[in-house]
């Protein structure tokens, strides 16, 4: 999967959990640019993101992300 | 929505739940509004969410109160203004096995183990009771789920020290608290967490990272359990089973194979599998849950395979039996009207998709479940919680008749010309008194069920009710009818309030079981005798409509009330003179007021 895929299909998950279908992120993206990215959301986020990629993070590798670059570095890694 | 019918996909859920939020509230329904409290031993902000999601799929729309993080204790013991505003309709206390106290450790002794049972119950004890004396409003209270790991191995269960054998005696002290309190109910977390599988249930992931007690793709399950039983006590639970035949209640087609070889019965694993299902079906008998059935069959086919010697049901445990060659949506709508039940109070089990899909088109409201094979019927019906029991009064196991009975009256009524003597035929005999406490179960229930009938459509708490009966404030009266075909039980309640010499409705209901039996004559007039004793000179009645209870628009200028004013939304009230002479309206129905 090339990373333009994974931003394709990670925007939609995105689009789904903010429900904002305009919404798009990028490899600088972080919590505090997307409006309503609290840290409670942010869990939806992570299990929706396994959900779409057939994947699961550890717990140390959540704790490390700093931005959606990382995780999409991530996902690459563990759907290669 | 079908997307939050059982069985529901909970990760599309946790994703989809903000877009199916927003769905909801755009669409123009109709809800009944309740402020629900959740305190939690753990964060609860999914549960919350997905709660909200469900109930208002179940015509609830619910405001919430959530506390911090782990503060369901202090919330309550201690002084806590925002939820004394927020006054609670309904309290839920969401504790799993994380917020047990302490453990046993192995070498204690019963007498040490049984001191710390004492204290941790004596904790959750003073929090029920400091609930029930500061918000008087019903409780849901997590059991516990077991803990993830077993210390002793199997003896765990039977060791003194074994966390498994702890919990369990918890959840029997739990259970011997709900048995003995009106207003509480338990939310078994222990039978939902094996029946998910107790290592999918929690994950520790979720724990460290959030504080989550739950795995997020269980909090669903959790949340829907919990909405059942919310729905239940608010009276939205479902009423009517309404079952195909043919490769439903047993296995081939009776028409074509003749009742002698149908599956059904002891003989071969297909018939045993009908014969469970039909025993399941029969039990719900037991909790008031109507039969009926409709089925796409000669009616005397469909007879001869319901008394086939080696089934569970007969024909007799129908209260309605619609066998026929009409879309099976007409004869639902039929059932439903003659039973005087909303459509949108049935389940419908049939094993053709098709049928299903046409009762689901035709039928807005009505629970079609999904069923595949036999041998899954029960899990697919039970696990959907159509008819969670949270109260079970003595009626409820006399529904059934009850409703034949009234099949009866209607056979009866079509002999007679004048409704007059029909009525009389009946020879009805009424029991109007004030709220006696046998029937204060029966009172709360009937204030939550009843929708068409219902004046002002306001719902009251079994402590709500007890409340009324105690204060003087109130006149109250139930009526109960019993006639020649058997006794109705509690069909009709009115409550009024005290202000001045004026007195003001609050509710008037009454059972669609007794409609146009003269019974709420009955009542006017018992309701009339009780306020002149009391020298009230005015009676104010009020009428709030709905989606439901037109059918009592015009009921107050039928009981001779005067209308003095209307709102916009068709609000109005209406005042019925109590100074001149009174006769009495009903004639046909002789009223025992002595008593209680």
């Amino acid at each position: 999967m090339s990373r333009e895929e994974v931003y394709k299909r990670l925007n939609a998950v995105f689009a789904d959990v903010f429900d904002d279908e305009e919404l798009t992120v990028s490899d600088e993206t972080t919590a505090a640019d997307v409006e309503g990215w609290d840290s409670l959301v942010h869990i939806t986020l992570i299990d929706a993101v396994e959900e779409e990629f057939d994947i699961s993070f550890d717990m140390k590798t959540i704790v490390k992300l700093k931005n959606v670059g990382e995780m999409v570095d991530v996902i690459l890694e563990e759907t290669k | 929505m079908k997307e939050l019918e059982y069985p529901f996909d909970a990760r599309y859920l946790i994703k989809k739940k903000k877009t199916l939020k927003r769905q909801f509230l755009e669409a123009d329904t109709k809800y009944i509004d309740k402020k629900i409290a959740v305190l939690g031993g753990s964060t609860t902000h999914d549960i919350v969410a997905i709660l909200e999601l469900f109930l208002l799929n179940f015509g609830i729309r619910g405001s919430f109160y959530e506390s911090e993080y782990n503060q369901y204790f202090e919330d309550v013991m201690f002084d806590n203004p925002e939820l004394k505003d927020f006054d609670p309709d309904l309290i839920y206390i969401f504790t799993t096995n994380k917020n047990i106290t302490a453990y046993p450790s192995v070498g204690m002794t019963k007498d040490e183990v049984g001191a710390m049972l004492d204290a941790e119950m004596n904790r959750f004890k003073a929090l029920w009771e400091k609930i029930e004396n500061t918000y008087h409003c019903p409780v849901i209270q997590n059991n516990f789920d077991f803990p993830p790991y077993r210390l002793l191995g199997n003896s765990d269960c039977y060791n003194i020290a074994g966390h498994v054998r702890y919990i369990n005696s918890l959840n029997e002290r739990f259970a011997d608290h709900a048995c003995t309190h009106k207003d509480f109910f338990i939310e078994d977390i222990q039978y939902l967490s094996a029946s998910y599988g107790l290592d999918a249930w929690a994950d520790p992931l979720y724990w460290h990272m959030y504080k989550y007690a739950l795995s997020m793709e269980a909090i669903p399950t959790l949340s829907y359990s919990v909405a059942c039983i919310i729905k239940s006590l608010y009276g939205k639970n479902k009423k009517v089973l309404t079952l195909d035949l043919d490769n439903t209640l047993w296995g081939g087609i009776v028409g074509d194979d003749g009742p002698e070889n149908l599956a059904i019965g002891q003989e071969t694993s297909m018939g045993q599998a009908y014969s469970e299902f039909q025993g399941y079906i029969k039990s719900h008998k037991d909790i008031g849950v109507i039969l009926t059935v409709d089925s796409k069959n000669d009616h005397e086919n469909a007879v001869a395979g319901l008394n086939h010697p080696d089934a569970t049901l007969t024909a007799d445990d129908f209260v309605v039996i619609k066998a026929n060659w009409d879309p099976k949506s007409k004869n639902l709508a039929d059932t439903a009207a003659e039973l005087n039940l909303l459509p949108e109070s049935f389940v419908f089990v049939d094993d053709n998709p098709a049928e299903r899909e046409i009762i689901r088109a035709q039928i807005p409201g009505a629970a079609v479940p999904e069923i595949d094979n036999v041998e899954n019927y029960i899990r697919a019906i039970d696990h959907a919680g159509y008819f969670e029991v949270t109260k079970l009064s003595a009626d409820d196991a006399k529904r059934n008749e009850m409703y034949k009975a009234n099949a009866q009256r209607a056979a009866l009524q079509a002999t007679f010309d004048d409704y007059g003597q029909y009525l009389d035929s009946l020879e009805m005999t009424g029991v109007i008194r004030s709220f006696e406490p046998v029937f204060l179960d029966r009172i709360a229930q009937l204030t939550n069920k009843s929708n068409q009938f219902n004046l002002t459509t306001k719902r009251y708490s079994r402590a709500d009710i007890e409340e009324v009966a105690d204060s003087k404030e109130y006149i109250d009266l139930y009526g109960k009818l019993i006639d020649k075909f058997g006794d109705n039980g509690v069909v009709s309640v009115v409550i009024g309030h005290k202000n001045g010499e004026v007195l003001d409705m609050d509710l008037w209901i009454m059972s669609c079981r007794v409609l146009k039996r003269d019974m709420e004559f009955a009542m006017m007039d018992s309701l009339v005798c009780r306020a002149k004793e009391e020298g009230l000179k005015k009676i104010i009645g009020y009428y709030y409509p709905t989606a439901k209870n037109n059918m009592v628009r015009e009921f107050y200028d039928l009981m001779g009330f005067k209308k003095i004013s209307e709102d916009e939304q068709g609000n109005t009230v209406w005042e019925f003179d109590l100074t001149g002479t009174y006769e009495n309206k009903n004639s046909h129905i002789k009223v025992d007021q002595t008593g209680g």
